[in-house]
C-alpha cells in the first residue's frame, strides 16, 4: 500500500477520499506544507475566512444544512484557540465536523514554541474526540477514523492535530475502505421490547404530546419523513426544540409551534399537562424544561436518544430507547400500523379541544405599530416575501433568534442553523457562507442582531471574496436586545452595559468591505426593503431599524415551570408603554 | 438492588481503555469538567500486545448521577468497556499502603504491636523508624492510618483501589 507522498499529500489524498468538497480555513506557519499541496491541486475547494472562529461556523452551516461532514484547516497557537467557540458550540448542537490543526515540529512540542499551543489537551474538553498525529503512517487512518466518529452516533467536532514535521515526512496511505474503528459503535437499532412498550403506553394516552429536537435533523431526511408519517398516524399534537424545527412542517395542523422558554404557550402548556409524551432525539435541556421539580409532572415519558449518556440525565424516563432516531421510528410506525390497539378517540378530542383553547390566546400576539418597524412583524414580512423561495435561515444569539423561530416558520429540515446550546453570538453570518456554498442557487439570510452580527463581521469579506450573495437581515434596537430584557425584568430596568453606543453605519460598512449596504426605518418601506435585497446577486448587509424596547415573549422566566409562562399582555403595562415612549428617542 | 433515587452510593467501576496517550486525561476531566466525585483512582496497562489499560475508579453519587457517569464513560471514544463492579454484588476491593510511623521506647513497640495485628509488614526500619506496608480494603487502611497518628506517623503512600468482580467471569 505504501505510496510515495507526504504526509500533507496524505491530508488532501484522505480529504478526497472522503468526498471533501469544501475546507473552510486560514493559513500559517505550522500548516504550510499542507496549504502548499492545497495549491496544486483542484479536488478541494479552499475558503479563505478572516478569522478561525468564522472558519467553524462556515463549517457548521455547510454540516447542518447538508448532512455532510464540516472541514476546517487552521494553524497551531492561536489558529487552534481562535477555533475553539465553535468546536464548542458544534459539540453542544451535535454537528459533525472535522477540525485539521497545525502544530509545531514534533521535536519542538513542549518547548513553548513559537505559536505553540497544547491543541489536544485545549480541544479535549470541547471535540467528541481528537487526536495528535506523531507518526505519519499514522496520519491516513487517523483522518479516516476522525470522520467516522464525527458523523457516527451522536455527531460532533474532532480535532486532528498534526506537527509540521509529520506534514513533511513521508507517509504510507491507506483509504477509508481499509478503517475499522477499533471501538466506537454507537448502536443504531433501538431494543424492540422497549419500542413494543412505547407503541403501547402511546396507544393508552388520553393526553399525548410529542416532543422532537434536532437528533431528528441529524438522523437524516428520511427521519423527518417518518416522523411526519407517525405523526400523521396518531393525530397527536407535536412540538419541537428549537434545534429541531423544520423535521415537522410548521403548516402542520397538528404543529404547536416550538416550545420552552420562548415557546408558545399551547405547546408549553401541552407539554406540562400530557399525560404520554414521546420524546424523539431531544435532550431535556433547561430551555426546555424549566423548574425540573415541576416539569410535565403528571405523564409518563418516552425517550428515543442515540446517546444514552443523554437518557436520564435530566429527567427520568420511563422508556428509554437508545437508537438512531430513524431506525427507531421506523419500527415504531410499523408497530403502530400492526398493533391492534386503538387511541382513545373521545379523549384525544377533549385533548385537542383543550389545546385550542390554548391556542385561542394567540401568544405570539404582539402590538403593531405605523411609525416604527417591530422586530417581529420584520421577520413576518421576511417570511411572507421568501417563503415560495428556496431559503435556508441562519441566526445570530438573542431576541431576533427567538423572534426567527417564533414567526418564521419552516417546512423542511436542514433550512434552520442557529447556536442552540452554546448560544453563540457571531455564528450566524459566517454560517450563512457555509450553507450559500453548499447551496449556491437558494436564498441564505442570516436573521442578525446588530450587537451578535459584529463579532464577527470581517466574515462578509469573505462573502464578498467568492462573490456569495448572503443576506445579513439585522434587526438592529441597538442593544443587546436579550441582555436588556432581562435586566429589565430581573434588575430594575438597570441597563448596566448592554446599549450599543456608536453602532457602525451599517450601510458605509457594507460599501467598504465591497458589498450592498441597505437600510428600511419606516413599515410601509420594509416590503420594498426586503424585495430588494431578494433581488441583488450580492452580498448584502439589511440595517432594519427596529423598535429598541420590544420584549420576546412568550417567555417562561428561569426557574420556573410551563404553567408560570408569562404572556405578552401578563407584563405589566406600564414596562411596556414606557417602552413603547422611548423608542422615538432611541432610534433618533 | 433497591435503589433510594436521593441516596448517595459509593460505586467501584472498572474502565478498560485503550492504552493511549491522553486518555487517562480524558477520563479526569469528564469528572471534573462535569462535578463528578473521585474517591480514589487507578490505572496500569493491563495487556501489553492488545495496549490496553484498567482504570478502577471508586466514585460517589445519588443513583442518577453513577448511571450518567457510567455512560459519559462509555462515550468516550477510547473506552473499550465500563463496568460497574458494585452493581454485581461486593466486588473483591484491595489497597496498598506504605506507612511510614518514627519514634522511640513505648510508641515503638506499640506501633510494631500494632503493625502485626494488623498485618502489615516492616520493609524499612531504622532504630528510629519503621516503613510498614499494609495491603487491605480501604476502610482497613484508614484504620490502620488512624492508630498510627499517635504513634508517631510521618507520611503515607497509597495506591488507590484495585477490584475484581467475585466468581469465575472477567471484565
Amino acid at each position: 500500500m505504501r505510496e510515495d507522498l507526504n504526509g500533507a499529500q496524505v491530508v488532501l489524498k484522505a480529504l478526497a477520499d472522503q468526498g471533501v468538497e469544501c475546507v473552510f480555513g486560514y493559513p500559517g506557519g505550522a500548516v504550510l506544507p499542507i496549504y502548499d499541496e492545497l495549491f496544486q491541486q483542484d479536488d478541494i475547494r479552499h475558503i479563505l475566512v478572516r478569522h478561525e472562529q468564522g472558519a467553524t461556523h462556515a463549517a457548521e452551516g455547510y454540516a447542518r444544512s447538508t448532512g455532510k461532514v464540516g472541514v476546517v484547516l487552521v494553524t497551531s497557537g492561536p489558529g487552534a484557540t481562535n477555533a475553539v467557540t465553535g468546536l464548542t458550540d458544534a459539540l453542544m448542537d451535535s454537528i459533525p465536523l472535522v477540525c485539521i490543526t497545525g502544530q509545531v515540529p514534533t521535536a519542538l512540542i513542549g518547548n513553548d514554541a513559537f505559536q505553540e499551543c497544547d491543541t489536544v489537551g485545549i480541544t479535549r474538553p470541547c471535540t467528541k474526540h481528537n487526536w495528535l498525529v506523531r507518526d505519519p503512517d499514522d496520519l491516513a487512518r487517523v483522518i479516516h477514523e476522525a470522520f467516522y466518529v464525527a458523523r457516527t452516533g451522536r455527531p460532533g467536532p474532532v480535532v486532528v492535530d498534526i506537527p509540521k514535521d509529520v506534514q513533511f515526512a513521508p507517509a504510507s496511505y491507506i483509504g477509508p475502505k481499509n478503517i475499522q474503528h477499533k471501538t466506537y459503535r454507537p448502536k443504531l437499532k433501538g431494543d424492540q421490547p422497549a419500542i413494543r412498550e412505547a407503541v403501547e403506553l402511546l396507544a393508552s394516552a388520553k393526553k399525548p404530546v410529542i416532543y422532537t429536537g434536532g437528533g431528528v435533523i441529524n438522523s437524516g431526511p428520511a427521519a423527518s419523513q417518518l416522523l411526519r408519517e407517525l405523526v400523521r398516524l396518531t393525530g397527536y399534537p407535536i412540538t419541537s426544540t428549537l434545534m429541531g424545527l423544520g423535521a415537522y412542517p410548521a403548516s402542520g395542523a397538528q404543529w404547536l409551534g416550538m416550545l420552552g422558554m420562548h415557546g408558545t404557550y399551547e405547546a408549553n402548556l401541552a407539554m406540562h399537562d400530557c399525560d404520554v409524551m414521546l420524546c424523539v432525539g431531544a435532550r431535556f435541556d433547561d430551555r426546555i424544561t424549566g423548574r425540573l421539580d415541576a416539569f410535565s409532572p403528571n405523564s409518563k415519558k418516552i425517550h428515543i436518544d442515540i446517546d444514552p449518556s443523554s437518557i436520564n440525565k435530566n429527567v427520568r424516563v420511563d422508556v428509554p430507547i437508545v437508537g438512531d432516531v430513524a431506525h427507531v421510528l421506523e419500527d415504531m410506525v410499523r408497530l403502530w400500523r400492526s398493533s391492534s390497539a386503538t387511541p382513545d378517540k373521545a379523549a384525544l378530542k377533549r385533548w385537542w379541544e383543550e389545546i385550542d383553547g390554548w391556542r385561542g390566546r394567540d401568544c405570539l400576539r404582539y402590538r403593531q405599530s405605523d411609525s416604527v418597524i417591530m422586530p417581529q412583524y420584520a421577520i413576518e414580512r421576511l417570511w411572507e416575501l421568501t417563503k415560495d423561495k428556496d431559503v435556508y435561515i441562519t441566526t445570530e444569539v438573542g431576541q431576533h433568534q427567538m423572534w426567527a423561530a417564533q414567526f418564521f416558520h419552516f417546512e423542511e429540515p436542514n433550512r434552520w442553523m442557529t447556536s442552540g446550546g452554546l448560544g453563540t453570538m457571531g455564528y450566524g453570518l459566517p454560517a450563512t457562507i457555509g450553507v450559500q456554498l453548499a447551496h449556491p442557487d437558494a436564498l441564505v439570510v442570516d436573521i442578525a442582531g446588530d450587537a451578535s452580527v459584529l463579532m464577527t463581521m470581517q466574515e462578509i469579506s469573505t462573502a464578498v471574496q467568492y462573490r456569495l450573495p448572503v443576506k445579513i437581515f439585522i434587526l438592529n434596537n441597538q442593544y443587546m436586545g436579550m441582555v436588556r430584557q432581562w435586566q429589565q425584568l430581573l434588575h430594575g430596568n438597570r441597563l448596566s452595559e448592554s446599549y450599543m453606543d456608536s453602532l457602525p453605519d451599517f450601510v458605509k460598512l457594507a460599501e467598504a468591505y465591497g458589498a450592498v449596504g441597505m437600510r428600511a426605518e419606516k413599515p410601509d418601506e420594509l416590503d420594498d426593503a426586503i424585495r430588494e435585497m431578494i433581488a441583488v446577486d450580492r452580498p448584502v448587509l439589511f440595517d432594519c431599524r427596529v423598535a429598541a424596547l420590544a420584549n420576546c415573549f412568550p417567555m417562561i422566566p428561569s426557574g420556573k415551570a410551563h404553567n408560570e409562562i408569562l404572556l405578552a399582555d401578563d407584563a405589566s403595562d406600564e414596562d411596556i408603554e414606557s417602552a413603547i415612549d422611548e423608542e422615538g428617542r432611541v432610534l433618533v | 438492588m433497591l435503589h433510594r433515587p436521593d441516596a448517595l452510593e459509593t460505586h467501584t467501576l472498572s474502565v478498560l481503555v485503550d492504552n493511549e496517550p491522553g486518555v487517562l486525561a480524558r477520563v479526569i476531566g469528564l469528572f471534573s469538567g462535569r462535578g463528578y466525585n473521585i474517591d480514589s483512582l487507578t490505572v496500569s496497562e493491563v495487556s501489553h500486545e492488545a495496549h490496553l489499560s484498567r482504570i478502577t475508579i471508586v466514585t460517589t453519587g445519588v443513583p442518577m448521577v453513577i448511571e450518567q457517569i457510567k455512560s459519559q464513560l462509555e462515550r468516550l471514544v477510547p473506552v473499550h468497556r465500563v463496568n460497574d463492579l458494585t452493581a454485581g454484588g461486593k466486588p473483591v476491593e484491595r489497597e496498598l499502603a506504605l506507612v511510614k510511623v518514627a519514634g522511640s521506647g513505648d510508641a515503638r513497640v506499640e506501633a510494631l504491636r500494632l503493625a502485626d495485628a494488623y498485618r502489615a509488614n516492616v520493609i524499612d526500619a531504622t532504630t528510629e523508624h519503621f516503613v510498614f506496608e499494609i495491603t487491605g480494603r480501604t476502610n482497613k487502611i484508614e484504620q490502620f492510618i488512624a492508630i498510627m497518628q499517635p504513634l508517631g506517623l510521618v507520611e503515607v503512600s497509597r495506591t488507590g483501589v484495585a477490584a475484581v468482580q467475585r466468581g469465575p467471569e472477567g471484565l
